[in-house]
């Protein structure tokens, strides 16, 4: 549980920020400059707040009222940079050991074993941090915090350094962090893929005040339709089951119950719950079924809403059948075309090319 | 001429023993001083800084001969503080050679303040955050952090000061003189020698030691700071 109330001013930059979280993994999502990792300063105690208050697993790390300030050392949070941020003289035994070794006598510490055997970072202990590679480097700074046996991980932009395909794996990381290690994550990331694959909880900051805060299937599907000229931030988050892998094209057929879904790649095993990502821009509609398109991927729902307005674009959202919604971003003449109205039928084209196989999730 | 007139004379020999006390007493007893002068100009902000700044570089840019006079003034026998440390602790600088190691010392200093403060601002603070974080205590992150990453500018800064210990001539010959066996560094025998008919030779042989000696120091601090250096491995 953690607790944020803070207030700051710097020159023409105001902060003014308040939530609770509880999840798992709980996202700070918004543009750079909007206060992000202002905040995770806050916390970490690298900046200290005009006002406010911060509490963290029942701990009151800041409280400007009662004029408490518990120093980065004392807060018991592990940072994890965006490089990591490993000591460069010392190799990754020491690294690890450093952590350890300043660990609070009385805190629950995890056996460095244990640690380095999850994080399957054994065979690199005594490389030094500049043999390693990125991902490498990522895993050994998440070892390293969480040998210092923190309340919380913050994690600024832990990704950004990396390529997409190494993304994919450091979000395993994230993950495997979450489950096994059961220490609650702060995330800072403006990618909404990262949010939606990782976070249970989503504060939304923009310009140092927050817009939204709650599930990011929530925030992600109400993300400003009634302004469709916004359309590229929007999407919607599916759950199916994989169902088998065409080896021969290479293809992995995903059941929904409004439609198979069709993906690149072996992204999951058969029968395993997968959450896929489907932008807005995305996915195009038809009142019809499609008899010859290239597009495999045809589901079946009902119109709730199209918001138009005076603009060239619409926006509209469907109800899938099995009860998923589904943004699709087209043209407002396409939609005074097909007459797309509340309670129409229509089916949903959703180009597999489009699907990033790289970024599905398990569960 | 023949090559015995290269051959050092006890006196020479004497002066070279005496330069390198010198130079290895002031450095070392400098070089935790420096570190600190250093540290403070690097990462604190305070009230005075630039004065304390300028006043820390005072030796280089005033004439030596001025430097001597003031610690003539201050540490000499009668003076206050040179009195007060005599008395209280046996300590004298007065025409000893640690009088000669603390005017090598003072002339060294901001040199090695200037080369400790530029490697000090080159260690990121984010790498001295992230040790913070992980429960480390302010001296710890000093000590495990800071120092090791500045190791390369604390060789570098010592070096020079070593070698400025090495020629340092005015303030010296002004604070304690230039008594044979006591505080006749180097330069002083030179500048004697120089002053001695055919006294020219020896003075020539002492330049090519002391040459020799500067040459030693800065190979030596490279190779350190080589060895220092986190490299990538080649692997095969």
């Amino acid at each position: 549980m953690i607790e944020v109330d803070v207030a700051l001013s710097r020159g023409d930059f105001d902060l003014n920020v308040s939530f609770a979280s509880s999840a798992g993994v709980t996202a700070l999502f918004g543009p750079s400059g909007s206060g992000k990792s202002t905040l995770i300063d806050l916390i970490a105690g690298l900046a200290r707040a005009d006002r406010g208050r911060i509490v963290v697993g029942g701990r009151v790390l800041a409280d400007s009222e009662k004029g408490i300030f518990l120093s980065t050392r004392k807060r018991r949070v592990g940072l994890v940079f965006q490089d990591a941020m490993l000591f460069p003289h010392l190799n990754v035994r020491q690294n690890l050991r450093f952590g350890a070794f300043f660990a609070p006598r009385g805190a629950r510490r995890l056996p460095m074993s244990e640690v380095v055997d999850k994080l399957g970072i054994g065979a690199l202990m005594d490389r030094r941090p500049i043999d390693l590679s990125g991902g490498e480097r990522q895993r050994v700074g998440v070892a390293r915090a969480l040998l210092a046996a923190p309340d919380i991980l913050l994690m600024d932009e832990p990704f950004a350094s990396l390529d997409v395909a190494r993304r994919r794996k450091a979000m395993g990381l994230v993950e495997m962090t979450r489950d096994l290690f059961g220490i609650p994550i702060v995330l800072v990331s403006h990618q909404i893929e990262e949010v939606m694959r990782l976070a249970g909880q989503v504060v939304m900051i923009e310009r140092g005040k927050i817009k939204e805060v709650g599930a990011p299937e929530a925030i992600f599907a109400s993300a400003r339709p009634e302004n469709p000229s916004e359309r590229f931030g929007v999407g919607s988050s599916l759950t199916c089951t994989a169902s088998d892998f065409d080896a021969r094209y290479g293809l992995t057929r995903l059941h929904h119950p409004s439609g198979e879904i069709f993906a690149a790649g072996s992204v999951a095993t058969p029968g395993a719950a997968t959450r896929i990502y489907v932008k807005a821009v995305d996915v195009a509609l038809a009142r019809k079924p499609p008899l010859e398109t290239s597009i495999r991927t045809v589901l079946r729902g009902k119109i709730i809403r199209v918001a138009g307005g005076e603009g060239p674009l619409a926006l509209a959202l469907l109800e899938l059948a099995g009860g998923e919604q589904l943004y699709a971003s087209l043209t407002r003449m396409a939609a005074d075309e097909l007459q797309l109205a509340p309670g129409v039928e229509a089916f949903a084209l959703v180009k597999a090319v489009a699907l990033d196989e790289r970024e599905m999730a398990a569960g | 001429m023949n090559w015995s007139d290269f051959a050092l004379t006890p006196e020479q020999i004497s002066a070279i023993e005496l330069s390198l006390r010198v130079g290895l007493a002031a450095t070392f007893c400098s070089l935790p001083f420096a570190v600190l002068v250093a540290y403070a100009l690097a990462r604190w902000n305070f009230p005075g800084k630039m004065l304390f700044d300028a006043f820390v570089h005072l030796p280089l840019v005033l004439p030596p001969v001025v430097t001597g006079l003031v610690l003539l003034l201050t540490f000499g026998r009668k003076a206050p503080v040179g009195a007060f440390l005599a008395d209280h602790f046996g300590i004298v600088f007065a025409f000893r050679w640690t009088g000669a190691a603390l005017a090598s010392a003072v002339m060294g200093f901001p040199l090695m303040v200037r080369a400790i403060r530029l490697s000090l601002e080159a260690v990121d603070p984010r790498l001295e955050r992230a040790a913070s974080s992980l429960g480390a205590p302010p001296p710890a992150v000093f000590l495990l952090v800071t120092l090791p990453l500045a190791a390369p500018g604390l060789i570098a800064g010592a070096v020079l000061g070593f070698a400025k210990a090495l020629g340092e001539f005015g303030a010296t010959i002004t604070f304690v003189s230039n008594i044979p066996g006591e505080t006749r560094t180097i330069p002083a025998a030179i500048y004697t020698l120089t002053q001695t008919p055919g006294g020219d030779m020896g003075a020539l042989s002492l330049s090519v030691i002391a040459a020799g000696l500067a040459i030693g120091a800065l190979v030596a601090s490279e190779l350190l700071a080589r060895r220092m250096r986190p490299r990538r491995k080649v692997s095969s």
